[in-house]
């Protein structure tokens, strides 16, 4: 039976022998065995003619005299050329090019990467970059990063603040994985909630964001990611202590539970019960703080039906006692014997994300993402009594697909928010509860030549506010090669809780006054406005080295704010905008790579931030007009097997003057310049890496030991009239150094 | 009798196939850079009832999803050739692939040599 087989495969062989060409196509191994390449190409070049190899690899073409090269082709291996001068039998092995897949990159990621073909401009910052400061949380993550102000700490709560084209963090919209996170409640220590290392990437949009988001971004979008079960170390350990008494520690724990979930348990926990206080003002210059905070993730993926699910879990317990330095909370909560406040915060947030991607049509895919949060921050600050309690529940489901084809991508959807706001301020309860339904639609156009944009439109209902329609574009143009010219408007609309905002207020023994009574939110109206950006990014070589160049101008223009004015040293107040309020920034910088493994970020800012006050119109207080930046970061070579690296971080700021708000009316003796001086500051840090599962960082901040003489007015008498915190402007504490270590197994 | 069965079944499939509007395909197109990817891409979405076209620098794959109750792979194939650029089953008319950019000349082994360490552009 089995010559008979042979000779059934033998017989087309002979029939066709005198006018074709046949034979197999084999995959090349080291025996040069006869593996059949099924489906491979085999065509006579230059020619139509051509046949694909059956299932054993077997093909047959048709020979003529003309043709005398013929091609064999296989997706994935290197294509041959073959001289043929007379009808025969080929066999031949066909090399892989799967040597040239596994090739392994040597060059350096950028640790802060620009699109230079997205419509928005929106930059990454990837974990590494996140590395070159130890910082401990979101809050503190943008210290490297220019477009981003991290203001200084507040002389009380020890908060920081960030800015973003002269406005505040409430004017920005900051999620974490498309989630809205830290707004209302939140708002003043959120950013100090989220620890560094649960931090994957950053990705920051400047100008107006994407309505898929919301409403409420004005300034631009910040978005944190999260470092995921499925890709994070299997364990993580980051240890941190400060010489000013802040000891920090990061576990994170991950592990598959089959093949399609994987779960992650996060901890983060940081403590500083060391007393400062290095200016001898009797206050601490920075708050005792215990924070224990856990997460955990869970992670579903399904890469065949294209399902991918998250949950998460978190609980978070934070803690802060400061004021003066004999102050004792069980002795003296309430009472004059010494200035004190506590601010005591519990939070627990679910949140979901479903996503299904069409494994058949991968641009269609659906997401809905659900995240409630319990907020409940009890305080009080000297005899200032301050709660406030947040429910809050956000649902948004994407549809994203395209029209005609991929060059017309929309995404368009719905989304529901609700939040129940429960506020005492002192003796004044204040209750609202804020629900908005709205519908959006976003179409991006990219046809892969000089043009891009993304058009993108929503329509919220609010039971405050009625209806109302925010519009976004962005358009991105390429005139010549690495470049991208950006474009950008849009609108933004928001609630401002003035008080949970503003909690340093509470630290002054000025009035608060709100003066308008006709608004639904404190009696005022929702802050209006609208951005519009141009930037432009070019990259360049200079002398063979990699360089970029970026420049932009946003303006914001606030068709209505609350306004809070502090011009008054007596009292605060907020009212409606009356007149014009506007903050005009404009951003020069530059990034090279000055010889191997040698990065230098230059940065030049300038603000015009103004306001329309009851008394006049004024510079935004405790706003620098100009800063300079520079960050340069060295790391030695990684030898082969990944040990003995050294890496350096160098980062300079310098800040021009800034406007204090008015004291002209306080008596002689708290009475303060109109300008700040400039302010100098000098942070850098040394990591080493011992092998790929340990490394050992130093660093210092403020290291030139800049610090602001006076930071609290009044200080000798906190319960008189003239007790204020709110002039702070540059470091309180002076140079402070510190260390850690990082271990991980992957 | 079974064997008409699957005979006759497998031709209901490829009548159903035939009005597939997200038809699947992947074919081989000749290139060597990130400008050709785009020169391939762009060619195939201009071309009436292409949905989407993603072009592998280094696989030469490109993966087609396409309306064939609008197009098939010769209409395609015949596009990418226009814009100079041989498949296996259309070769690319001299005059198109002159046209391109003298980096991407993928006919040239000189031209693919270069290309070859950088994995593209």
């Amino acid at each position: 039976m089995k010559p008979l087989r042979y000779l059934l495969f033998l017989l087309p062989l002979i029939s066709f022998s005198q006018d074709r060409v046949s034979g197999i196509v084999m995959e090349a191994n080291a025996e040069n065995t006869t593996t059949g390449l099924a489906g491979a190409n085999v065509y006579w070049l230059d020619t139509t003619i051509g046949v694909v190899t059956d299932i054993e690899g077997r093909f047959s073409i048709p020979y003529t005299s003309e043709n005398k090269k013929l091609v064999i082709s296989y997706v994935g291996f290197k294509t041959d050329t073959l001289t043929i001068s007379q009808p025969k039998t080929i066999r031949h092995w066909l090399e892989s090019k799967g040597d040239l897949a596994t090739v392994t990159l040597t060059s350096r990621k950028q640790t802060t990467t620009k699109s230079y073909l997205h419509a928005a401009n929106t930059f990454t910052v990837g974990s590494e970059e996140l590395l070159k400061a130890a910082c401990c949380n979101l809050s503190e993550s943008f210290e490297t990063n220019p477009s981003i102000d991290v203001n200084f700490a507040d002389a009380v709560t020890g908060t920081r603040q960030i800015k973003m084209l002269g406005l505040t963090s409430p004017y920005i919209l900051i999620a974490t994985e498309n989630i809205p996170s830290i707004r209302g409640a939140s708002q003043a220590f959120g950013m100090s909630f989220i620890p560094g290392t649960w931090i994957e990437s950053i990705q920051i949009t400047k100008g107006a964001g994407s309505v898929v988001n919301g409403f409420e971004s004005i300034a631009g979008q910040i978005n944190a990611e999260l470092v995921k079960p499925l890709t994070d170390n299997k364990v993580y350990i980051n240890a941190y202590a400060n010489a000013n008494g802040r000891l920090e520690l990061n576990t994170h724990l991950n592990t598959p539970i089959s093949d399609k979930w994987s779960t992650g348990l996060y901890m983060h926990g940081n403590l500083r019960d060391a007393k400062h206080d290095n200016n001898n003002d009797s206050f601490l210059d920075m708050p005792l703080q215990e924070q224990v905070s856990v997460m955990n993730r869970w992670q579903y993926i399904d890469t065949e039906k294209g399902f991918v699910t998250f949950l998460n879990l978190n609980v978070l317990n934070d803690e802060k006692q400061t004021g003066q330095v004999n102050f004792n909370s069980k002795t003296d909560k309430g009472t004059t014997n010494a200035w004190g406040s506590e601010i005591d915060t519990r939070r627990y947030e679910i949140s979901t994300k479903f996503g299904y991607i069409n494994p058949e049509i991968p641009w269609q895919s659906i997401g809905v993402q659900a995240a409630y949060s319990n907020h409940k921050q009890e305080s009080y600050y000297g005899l200032n009594l301050y709660h406030i309690k947040q429910n809050s529940l956000y649902t948004n489901a994407i549809y994203n697909s395209i029209i005609s084809d991929s060059r017309h991508k929309i995404k368009t959807g719905m989304s529901f928010t609700y939040d129940h706001y429960d506020e005492l301020v002192n003796t004044t309860d204040y209750e609202r509860t804020e629900r908005s339904v709205g519908g959006f639609f976003e179409y991006n156009f990219d046809n892969l030549e000089k043009l891009n944009l993304t058009a993108g439109l929503r329509i919220d209902n609010h039971n405050l506010w009625g209806t109302f329609v925010t519009p976004r574009f962005h358009a991105r143009y390429t005139p010549w090669g690495k470049s991208a010219l950006r474009a950008s408007f849009g609108r933004g609309k928001r609630s401002a809780n003035i008080f949970a905002e503003n909690q340093s207020v509470f630290s002054t023994s000025r009035l608060l006054n709100i003066l308008n009574s006709d608004g639904e939110i404190y009696g005022l109206n929702p802050e209006i406005a609208w951005n519009y950006g141009i930037s432009f990014l070019q990259g360049f070589n200079l002398f063979k080295r990699k360089a970029d160049i970026t420049v932009d101008f946003y303006r914001t223009d606030f068709e209505n704010q609350v306004v809070v004015d502090f011009e008054n040293p007596q009292e605060v107040n907020f009212y409606n905008l009356e007149g014009d309020s506007y903050a005009n920034s404009f951003q020069i910088e530059m990034n090279y790579n000055v010889f191997e493994h040698f990065d230098l970020r230059l940065a030049y800012k300038y603000y015009d931030v103004k306001t329309q006050y009851q008394s006049e119109k004024l510079e935004r207080p405790l706003t620098p007009k100009n800063r300079f930046f520079a960050n340069a970061a060295y790391e030695t070579h990684m030898n082969d097997n990944d040990t003995g690296q050294w890496r350096f971080d160098v980062t300079f700021n310098w800040l021009g003057k800034q406007r204090f708000s008015s004291t002209v009316t306080s008596p002689l003796a708290f009475q303060l310049p109109e300008y700040t001086p400039s302010v100098t500051t000098l942070n850098a840090q040394i990591t080493k890496v011992f092998s790929p599962k340990f490394e050992v960082y130093f660093g210092g901040e403020n290291m030139t030991n800049t610090k602001q003489d006076n930071p609290i007015l009044g200080a000798n008498n906190p319960f008189g009239s003239n007790f204020d915190t709110t002039f702070v402007y540059g470091p309180i504490f002076g140079a402070s150094y510190y260390a850690g270590l990082r271990f991980k197994i992957k | 009798m079974k064997k008409i069965m699957i005979f006759a079944l497998m031709l209901i499939g490829t009548t159903t196939f035939a009005q597939n509007k997200n038809a699947k395909a992947s074919i081989e197109v000749d290139g060597v850079c990130m400008m050709c990817k785009s020169r391939i891409e762009k060619a195939c979405l201009s071309s009436k009832g292409v949905k989407s076209a993603v072009w592998n620098v280094k696989t030469h794959e490109l993966q087609l999803i396409y309306d064939e109750r609008k197009t098939d792979l010769e209409t395609i194939s015949k596009k990418i050739a226009s814009v100079g650029h041989d498949t296996k089953a259309v070769k690319a008319p001299d005059e198109a692939y002159n046209a391109i950019h003298s980096c991407c000349k993928y006919r040239d082994e000189v031209v693919v040599e270069e290309h070859k360490d950088s994995g593209g552009k």
